[in-house]
Order: C-alpha cells, then structure tokens, then sequence
C-alpha cells in the first residue's frame, strides 16, 4: 500500500512493472511466513490422520499418506478423555459465570463513577496482571491445602479467577467507556432506575464485548496447565494434563498424541478465530474514537 | 495473556477539527460521573477486590512469610510450627552458585526470546503492509491459529517435530547433502533443547505482537511518511524516524509484557522436559518448583519466587507508567 503512494509522484514507465515485480515479492515472502509458522499445526494434523505406521516413517512425506481415524480412537482408549474434558469445561465454564459477573460490576464501577481511589484501584488491577501466575503456585497451593480445596474443581475455578478478572474488567471497561453516557442519561431521563438504564441501556450494547470477553476467558481457563497439574490429582486431572497421557516409560506414541492435540487445539482455535475479529473490531471501534 | 492490553492503541494526535471546548464546558461533564456518592462503585467493587485479595493478595503476603520460614514437609502437615529464621532462606540460594547461573541462564533465555519475538513481529507487521490481500488473510489465520493454539499442545507438537528418530525436522534437515540429522537428539546438551524452546516461546508470542503492532501501524500518518520521503528519507529513514517513534509506547508496552512472560515460562520447559527438566535446563520458575515441590523445602522455594517477582520490578514500573500514560486518558 505504502509502495504505491511513493512512487506517485513519479510517472515512468518502468514504475508500474517494477512495483508489480516487488508487491510479487513481497507476496513470495508471505507466503513464506504463512509455510513457516502454518507448519507446526500442518503437522499435527498429518500426523494425526496419518496410519500410525507412516507416523513413525524415519523419511516421513510431507503431504497426508492416507486418511484414517484409528488414531483418534486410540487416543480415546489410552485413558479416560470425556472425564478430563468434562472437567475443564465445568471450571471453563464457572470461571466464565462468576468472572463475567463479578468482572462487569467492577468494569462498571471504575468507567461510570468518579471516587476517591479510583486510580488507585486501576493501578491496582494492572499491577495485578502482571505478577507471575508461577511464582505464587506455593503459597496458592498451601492455601487450598488450609481450606480444603486442594484436588476440588472449586478451588481451582476460584484460583483461575485471579488471572480471569483482572483481564475481564479492563476489556469490559475498554468497552463500556465506548458506550456513550447520554443514552443511559436519558433513559434515566425518562423515568428509568441507574439499575434499570443499565439493563435496558447499556446491556444490550455491552452484549457483544461481554460475549467476545466471555470466549476469550474461556480460552484462557481452558489452556491452563500449572494450577491445574498441581492442585489436581491423577484421577481429577482436567484437558490439558491429560494429554501428558501419551508419554510413559515405554515412550511416547506420538501419533496418537497428535491426535489427542487435534481434539483439544481445534475447537479453542476455531473458538478463537470467530472471537479475535470481534475483540478486534470492539477494540478499534474504540481506537477510533479515541 | 490478555489481549486487553491492544485496548489502547498508539497515542496519535488527532486531527484537530473542532477548537477544544473552552474548560468551564467540561466542569459539569465530569461532575456528571458521580451522583451515587462513593457507596455504589465500592460496593460494585467488592466482589472483585474480594476474589482478589483472597487468592492474590493473601498468597502474595503468604509468599513474602514462608521465605522468612523454615517450611518443609513436616510443616506441610502440621506436625511442627514453621519458624522464622529471618534471611536464612535468602542467604543460602544467594550463597548458592548454582542459583546464579539459574539466573544467568533466565536472563539470558528470556532476552532472546523476547528479542527474537519482537524483531519477527516488527518484520511481519511491516510485511502484511504490502503483501496482497488474500496473502495478509492466509497469514493472518495462521497467525490467529498459532496464538490460539494451547501452549501444551504446542509443546507436544514441537516435541513431535523435534523428534530424534521420527521428527520431521531431523528428516528434512538430513535432506540437505552432506548433512546425517537422523537420531540427532535436540535436547541432548541445554543450548541447544533452550534454543528449541526459545523457537517455541517465539512461535506463540509472535501472533500478539503482530496483531498489535499492525493496529497501530495503521495508525500511521500516511502524510507524514510522505513528507519524509519528500524530505529524501530511504525506507529505512521513514521507518527509523516515522514510523517507529509514533509505534514507541505500543513497542515498550509490549516490550514489557514480553519479558514478564517470557521470564515465566514453565510448562513449556516443563514439559519438553517431561516434569523432570534437567539441571541444564533450569530456568528460575522450574528451579523454584523444584525447590518446593521435588526438594519439599517449600520456604527455598517461595525465596526463589520472591527473587523473580523482585528482578521483574523494574519491568513492572516501566509498563505502568506506560500503560497510565496511555492507557487512563479518558
């Protein structure tokens, strides 16, 4: 794009050809960049639909060999998969409940009122992001070992909100503050409660941000792996420790495995391709205004 | 982790349309933030600061104790009190030569990592400027895909790729003449299976950094790159003195976030490693787990955190000013 407008002063001949020879270029380049950083998933998923014998091919083909789904029933049988992907969705799921929840009152609190320690609250929440989730695994872990909740899927929805809300609250508040006060003025104008402005108003336009956040902090509890490895025992383990299944002392059955990184990586990236455009589109809708 | 932080795009200054509404305008527009007094907006905060405090805050506190403890297996299960033994804790991991090159090996991962991560987002943001349409989408799923992507199946399958006997990559590399990669076992020697790793952190840190920077490349005043190439600017030149000082706050904000990531980096290590990371490959968060959790000395262990949580300040306190200065505007 910006090749063209610097060329537009200057109207030789040569300067069409030579811009189309450099945009194919460029185009060579990205398509290099789609092959290189495409080639991880490509892979997994040959792998995982490929006959296990070709699987472990010492000259393996780069394109599929044959199309088969024994892998992925293989995966299923090495150990219990419905158990451990039930129980992520639960947590995802609660997380996503209360976080949503509790993270919309607070987003609300700090873009709608004006306080006395505001900025320090929002200080606080940054702050908060950015201590790191594996330094605090001891303590977190002895906690839950005092109340009881060590190995329940309470004490790790309750361990995921940590990292949850804060996120939630400053995208919700990114999203709230591109909702214009007036409407909600007058609502209340109009003989409308603050309460019912908010559900009748404000709601309705925060619907979309509310579900893009929802998703997004799905995601999030969904991939997580070290809480849920420590404070999880063998027979509790959630999705993601599950697939630590695969590699025993006899080795690791790697197509098998590929498979069982399908089942788990395809539905959160197809999840996360419908979000991202919409997280997106919010956040530049509110670069815009600015 | 949050792509919340792409909220607050490049701070340009926007084309002044309309004069700035003289100040005795704006006095009631603030005002008009706060007619529920101060009751309403603590009491939505409360759940939130409740969960907080609870499970960060209390843990936090918790972390700075236990490393002033003696706090091992027998305290874990209540048989003995823990006891305070002031530094002790402190002054035998910095006694330790072995934490030292822990730390050398942290820094010296993370800072490639994150200078890997950000050169390679920079070079991709720029190139999506002027590839084709259809080229920016194929890249732009793949990117989406890649940063979706849990980080534990991306280690399962760089795992796979890197695979001595079976890997993909040991295959193709053997193509190549005079190269014999078959059986080349990447994680043989700690350089070289960090250096995997580092690849990896890369793969999964790079899609936020492109998809960020690119936001903010549009951004961009095409006038003023204009001017520069008037004014005789090279690319380079545009870049170096355009583009570049309007993308500076994006850039340390990422900048920052990346390094606090990349400092923590643990199941990717973790797992590669199998759950027993070999001493070669110890960075300050494995080191730290293993101190707590294989060692059961959880006290050496908080020590630990507690010295990472601290070397990251610095970090901190340049992002937040970053993100205050840019991010609470309104």
């Amino acid at each position: 794009m910006s090749s063209v407008s610097s060329t537009s002063g200057v109207s030789t001949l040569a300067a069409p050809a030579r811009r189309r020879r450099s945009k194919i270029g460029w185009n060579l380049l990205g398509l290099l960049v789609f092959v290189t950083a495409g080639f991880p998933v490509y892979w997994m998923l040959n792998t995982a639909f490929k006959p296990a014998k070709d699987a472990i091919d010492p000259d393996p083909s780069l394109f599929p060999t044959g199309l088969t789904l024994s892998n992925f029933s293989r995966a299923l049988d090495i150990s219990d998969f419905w158990g451990p992907v039930g129980r992520s969705l639960v947590v995802s799921l609660a997380v996503v409940v209360v976080g949503m929840a509790v993270g919309m009152l607070a987003a609300l609190a700090i873009s709608r009122f004006a306080f006395r320690g505001r900025k320090v609250v929002i200080v606080g929440i940054l702050a908060v992001q950015m201590v790191p989730l594996v330094a605090m695994i001891i303590p977190v872990f002895l906690l839950l070992n005092d109340l009881g909740q060590y190995d329940r899927l309470t004490g790790l929805v309750i361990t995921y909100l940590t990292f949850i809300l804060p996120f939630t609250v400053w995208t919700l508040r990114g999203f709230i503050v591109n909702i214009p006060k007036e409407l909600e003025e007058a609502a209340m104008v109009d003989g409308c409660s603050r309460t019912g402005a908010f559900v009748r108003v404000v709601f309705p336009l925060l619907a979309p941000g509310l579900v893009a956040t929802s998703v997004y902090a799905f995601i999030q509890a969904w991939n997580e792996y070290l809480y849920a490895l420590m404070l999880m025992s063998q027979q509790n383990q959630t999705a993601t420790v599950w697939l630590a299944n695969f590699t025993t002392k006899h080795g690791t059955e790697y197509a098998p495995m590929m498979a069982g990184s399908t089942m788990l990586a395809v539905p959160i990236v197809i999840l996360f391709l419908l979000v991202q455009r919409k997280m997106a589109a919010g956040l530049t809708a509110g670069a815009v205004k600015g | 982790m949050s792509a919340a932080d792409t909220t607050t795009p490049a701070k340009v200054p926007p084309a002044r349309q309309a004069p700035p509404p003289p100040p005795a305008a704006k006095e009631p527009a603030r005002a008009k933030r706060t007619p529920g007094g101060t009751a309403v907006p603590w009491a939505l905060l409360a759940p939130c600061l409740l969960v907080l405090v609870l499970v960060l805050g209390y843990p936090l506190v918790r972390l700075v104790t236990l490393s002033f403890q003696k706090f091992g297996q027998p305290q874990l299960w209540g048989f003995q009190p823990a006891e305070s033994v002031g530094f002790d804790n402190f002054a035998n991991v910095l006694g330790d030569g072995e934490f030292w090159s822990v730390v050398l090996r942290t820094i010296v991962f993370a800072a490639g990592c994150v200078v890997f991560t950000m050169v390679a987002g920079m070079l991709i943001a720029l190139l999506l400027q002027r590839v084709s349409g259809w080229v920016k989408m194929l890249i732009n799923i793949v990117l989406v895909a890649s940063w979706g992507m849990p980080i534990i199946v991306a280690t399962t399958v760089f795992k796979w790729l890197f695979d001595a006997d079976y890997g993909i990559l040991n295959a193709l590399l053997s193509k190549l003449p005079g190269v014999e990669m078959i059986g080349h076992n990447w994680f043989a020697s700690g350089p070289e299976g960090l250096a995997v790793i580092m690849l990896l952190v890369v793969w999964g840190a790079v899609p936020f950094v492109v998809i960020t920077l690119s936001a903010g490349l549009t951004q961009v005043p095409k006038e003023l790159e204009e001017a520069a190439r008037l004014d005789g600017a090279g690319a380079w030149g545009v870049f170096r003195h355009v583009t570049l000082p309007i993308l500076k706050p994006i850039i340390v904000m990422l900048t920052t976030l990346s390094v606090i990531w990349d400092v923590g980096v643990f199941p990717q290590v973790f797992v590669m490693r199998g759950g027993h990371p070999e001493a070669e490959f110890q960075l300050l968060t494995t080191y730290s787990y293993d101190k707590a959790f294989v060692v059961n000395d959880y006290a050496q262990g908080s020590a630990i955190a507690l010295l990472t949580v601290v070397l990251l300040l610095g970090v901190v306190a340049v992002y937040m000013r970053q993100m205050l200065k840019i991010g609470e505007v309104e």
